[in-house]
């Protein structure tokens, strides 16, 4: 138990050590050892755990008074952010959620007594081991990025120490959602976050972050708010505020306050209809995307969700979870295609893969929990690799545009292979996200096939998308001055330790799978799938075959100089040089390469509004059934 | 008991691994000379020998190696690798999903060659191929899904040795595959990335800038791709090998008449119709089995 609270509150500790001393070097030294700290935590807590359920009672008056204080402070702050730039709609939340809190505290709480605040799971740890060890090493990138950030950016106010302090407050606020049982104190985290990335969405200042930060605020709100209703419900109805009692002892009136904790999921992990504050984030400095996308936020919607799927199984309501993750992840694939900015793709692709874990979540079979856990793992080491890759390229292009990545491998050799590490992770045999994609496919056909086929065109346009952006930084063009000099050890250290983690748990999967995961699945449902072993062995020797073939194939080409002819490219017979061409006039041409992004059939305006149509529909319909 | 039934029966799966790698390029350089041969005659042309396709391969083992940079043959020589080793996959019994990413893998190897060289003419058959890609993959997926549903396993090995013939139960999904078997076989209507043929906007997409051995290796990479692919047709008649072997050469040949007697499409027109049939047929096939399943 003391590593589970040492890991709740040590970063909370740290952050106001962080908040508090004005020297850099003092900070960054403290930062550093508190990172180190975090991941031996997390570790320590893998070990220190033999795999079975632990809950613990903690029962002390004061913390729950401490949490009742900060929760009414957090209202009334965002409050006051609501009447300050006037977003009617955050007060009318926000007081709707003071309304139904205040009821609770007065005439319901004093009736219930919660027997466990806190437990522990592998499920828990493996998010722990996300939310220490990535979200750890994305604040170590953050330390770099930040410098360059505020060079690039001199008309920003200089908050830094804010931000580190809102970045570990994050942290502990998702330790603290996973390892809580009683729903008071999740939905405490809960806020927390919410607030955590109002404001770190915001750090810019400009009229766009502002934007953008007030709609992340008010379509979570919207989700607090549901998260609260269900609170009082379970209370008032199934007479426990314990999840795990609730979801074993609730039957039927677990039913509602799941589906209400459902749709607070779905607002946190930017599920349609509510995937609009997702994108608009990626006006953040990169980290925060980063931390947002891959350890943080969004994996704590998908974590209730998975967590709570138990107490829907079998009502139609579970069925429209799966529909909604299904069209997220069918419509979100699509509109990624028709994006140019690398950071908006990445959102995309993000909401599209949380789609699936939705979707398995929905569907709530022992295979579909197996892969949903799968997704979750694969997903956050590569996406946050991804987004630091773009962190840094944002900063060396001046761009975030895909567009402006040509030439990108001989411009930034390192940056661009730790980019290619990424984007095959999120597509590619027999990187990880295809091995949870195959598994989820297998899940799909054994409880619908409609979900199949969404899978099977999902993952034709994310084929699509990914290669053209890797086609696109792969392109070769000599005489190219190499601009990567400049990135910080920081931002390096991170990028190679993240690269190297991709491949990884490719490689331990296996043992990932059946020492963490599948004990968990046991326990659930009493038997868990896993891969068949003659497939994992041809996945390691495609995987090693590239290992290997890769570098020393690259070598060999770059090293051994072939005195084969060299020629120019062919343009028609026009050539005047490798890129210029002569027209028809006679006048001389610039060959240009651009991609395509079919705009035609994946425009994001169209496929935004029937996706959105469509998802309200089905929540609506989701939220309909379990109430009537 | 004929060739291919004692092939499938065999349990050695390196043995059949390796009969693949060793049979595969001859016998797809040999439909290749057929296919010209075939499309001669039905041009009122004599055409060249059957063994062509070989002598031409040799002889661009031959030329001059000429390049544009120093890395753009390296993603060929992968497509190559990973082409061999998703048929090998498929021949010796493995699992049809593997195949099918595998098969996605030298696909992608084989468009990131084309990108690399930052030529016009290859970057816009890259990209044709990608879209290509894209059109055929839910496609493909669903004809494993298919089959799976009808004999409860991906194995290659299971899959063909099952006694009843998968074509009833899956008559949507091989039409649908037969469809998207015009574009892997880079026929046209659907030439749209790489061409044979002369087709002046193109040039000859993809493959422009790529010469000498590397063309070669592109080449017997579609020979390997080419028998994997009637291996799935067979696959839908693997209940009697005979007649799974005439369905194999009848379709072949089916699909050298679509080459001869069709003008090209443009690439929206590929898109969409193969997305819609692969829903139309496909789905509709797999929803409407799914359903005549249940208990």
């Amino acid at each position: 138990m003391e590593t589970i609270i040492f890991l709740i509150i040590f970063p909370a500790a740290i952050s106001l050590v962080l908040l508090s001393i004005p020297v850099k070097s003092v900070r960054r030294l403290i930062a550093v050892i508190a990172n180190i700290a975090l991941i031996a935590g997390t570790i320590h807590l893998m070990y220190e755990s033999g795999g079975e359920t632990v809950r613990f009672e903690l029962e002390n008056i004061w913390i729950e008074r401490a949490m009742t204080v900060l929760e009414v402070a957090l209202s009334v702050y965002i409050l006051y952010m609501g009447f300050r730039f006037r977003r009617y709609l955050v007060v009318l939340f926000t007081l709707a959620q003071l309304a139904l809190l205040v009821h609770f505290e007065a005439f319901v709480s004093p009736t219930v007594h919660v027997a466990h605040n806190l437990f522990v799971d592998n499920f828990s740890i493996i998010l722990a081991l996300i939310i220490g060890v990535i979200g750890s090493l994305i604040c170590l990138y953050a330390i770099g990025y930040i410098e360059e950030y505020h060079e690039r950016h001199k008309e920003s106010e200089d908050n830094r120490r804010v931000f580190f302090f809102l970045m570990y407050l994050f942290l502990s606020a998702m330790f603290g959602i996973v390892f809580s049982n009683n729903l008071k104190w999740i939905y405490f985290f809960w806020e927390i976050t919410t607030l955590c990335s109002f404001l770190l969405i915001k750090y810019h200042e400009d009229e766009e972050s502002i934007e953008s930060a007030f709609s992340a605020l008010t379509i979570n709100l919207m989700g607090g708010l549901a998260f609260t209703a269900a609170i009082s419900y379970a209370t008032i109805f199934a007479g426990t505020l314990e999840l795990d009692r609730l979801i074993a002892e609730g039957g039927a009136y677990a039913v509602v306050p799941a589906a209400l904790i459902a749709f607070a999921g779905l607002t946190k992990s930017a599920q349609f209809p509510f995937s609009s504050w997702l994108t608009k984030a990626m006006v953040a400095p990169t980290p925060v995307s980063a931390l947002l996308h891959s350890s943080t936020m969004v994996k704590a919607g998908v974590y209730i969700i998975i967590k709570i799927s138990p107490a829907l199984r079998g009502t139609p309501a579970a069925a429209m979870l799966s529909y909604i993750g299904g069209l997220t992840f069918l419509v979100a694939s699509f509109i990624a295609i028709s994006q140019s900015n690398a950071k908006k793709v990445l959102a995309y692709s993000t909401i599209a893969n949380l789609g699936l874990v939705v979707a398995c979540a929905g569907i709530g079979t022992n295979e579909a929990i197996w892969s949903a856990i799968l997704l979750i793992v694969f997903h956050a080491v590569a996406k946050s690799l991804m987004f630091l890759c773009v962190g840094i390229t944002e900063h060396k292009l001046s761009s975030k545009e895909i567009e402006n990545m040509d030439f990108l491998i001989m411009e930034m050799p390192k940056v661009s292979a730790a980019m290619i590490i990424g984007i095959s992770g999120m597509f590619l045999a027999p990187f990880g996200m295809l091995i949870s994609k195959w598994a989820t496919l297998k899940a799909f056909i054994d409880f619908n096939p409609v979900m199949a086929i969404i899978l099977a065109y999902g993952s034709a346009a994310t084929l699509f998308f990914w290669t053209k952006w890797m086609g696109k930084i792969i392109t070769i063009k000599y005489g190219l001055k190499n601009r990567e000099k400049v990135v910080s050890p920081w931002e390096w250290t991170t990028l190679a330790v993240l690269s190297f983690m991709t491949i990884g748990v490719c490689i331990i999967f296996p043992i990932l799978s059946s020492a963490l995961i599948e004990p968990y699945i046991i326990g659930l449902f009493g038997v868990s799938p896993s891969m068949d072993r003659f497939n994992i062995i041809i996945i390691m020797i495609i995987m090693l075959g590239l290992l290997t073939i890769l570098p020393i194939g690259l070598m060999y080409y770059a090293w051994l100089n072939k005195d084969y002819k060299r020629v120019g490219t062919y343009l028609g017979g026009a050539n005047v040089d490798n890129i210029h061409f002569l027209g028809s006039l006679g006048a001389q041409r610039t060959a240009d390469i651009r991609n395509y992004y079919l705009d035609g059939f994946f425009s994001e305006k169209r496929l935004y509004n029937y996706g959105w149509v469509t998802a309200v529909f089905l929540v609506i319909l989701m939220l309909g059934v379990v109430i009537v | 008991m004929t060739p291919i039934d004692y092939y499938i029966h065999l349990d050695n799966i390196y043995l059949k691994a390796v009969v693949y790698v060793l049979l595969a390029p001859i016998l797809g350089g040999l439909l290749a000379g057929v296919d010209r041969k075939i499309s001669a005659r039905l041009q009122g042309r004599i055409g060249p020998p059957i063994i062509q396709p070989f002598y031409d391969v040799f002889k661009l083992f031959r030329k001059e190696k000429i390049i544009v940079n120093k890395f753009q043959n390296f993603n060929v020589n992968l497509f190559f690798v990973f082409m061999v080793f998703t048929g090998s996959l498929f021949f010796l019994g493995g699992d049809l999903l593997l195949v099918i990413f595998a098969l996605t893998l030298a696909g992608v190897f084989l468009a990131l060659a084309g990108f690399s060289v930052n030529s016009p003419y290859c970057h816009i058959g890259a990209e044709r191929e990608l879209i290509q890609m894209m059109s055929y993959d839910p496609m493909i997926i669903l004809v494993a899904v298919g089959m799976y549903q009808v004999t409860g396993t991906f194995r290659v090995d299971a899959i063909a040795m099952y006694d009843e013939p998968l074509i009833i139960y899956l008559p949507g999904v091989f039409l649908g595959y037969l469809h998207i078997l015009t574009i892997k076989l880079r026929k046209s209507p659907f030439d749209l990335a790489m061409s044979a043929h002369a087709h002046q906007e193109l040039v000859s997409g993809l493959k422009t800038e790529f010469s000498g051995s590397t063309l070669a290796l592109i080449e017997i990479g579609h020979w390997y791709e080419n028998v994997l692919l009637l291996g799935i047709i067979y696959l839908f008649f693997a209940f009697n090998s005979l007649v799974g072997l005439a369905a194999m050469l009848i379709l072949y040949f089916f699909e050298i008449i679509i080459d001869n007697t069709y003008a090209r499409f443009k690439w929206e027109l590929t898109f969409k119709s193969t997305w819609l049939v692969t829903a139309l047929f496909g789905a509709a096939n797999i929803i409407i089995l799914y359903y005549s399943m249940q208990p």
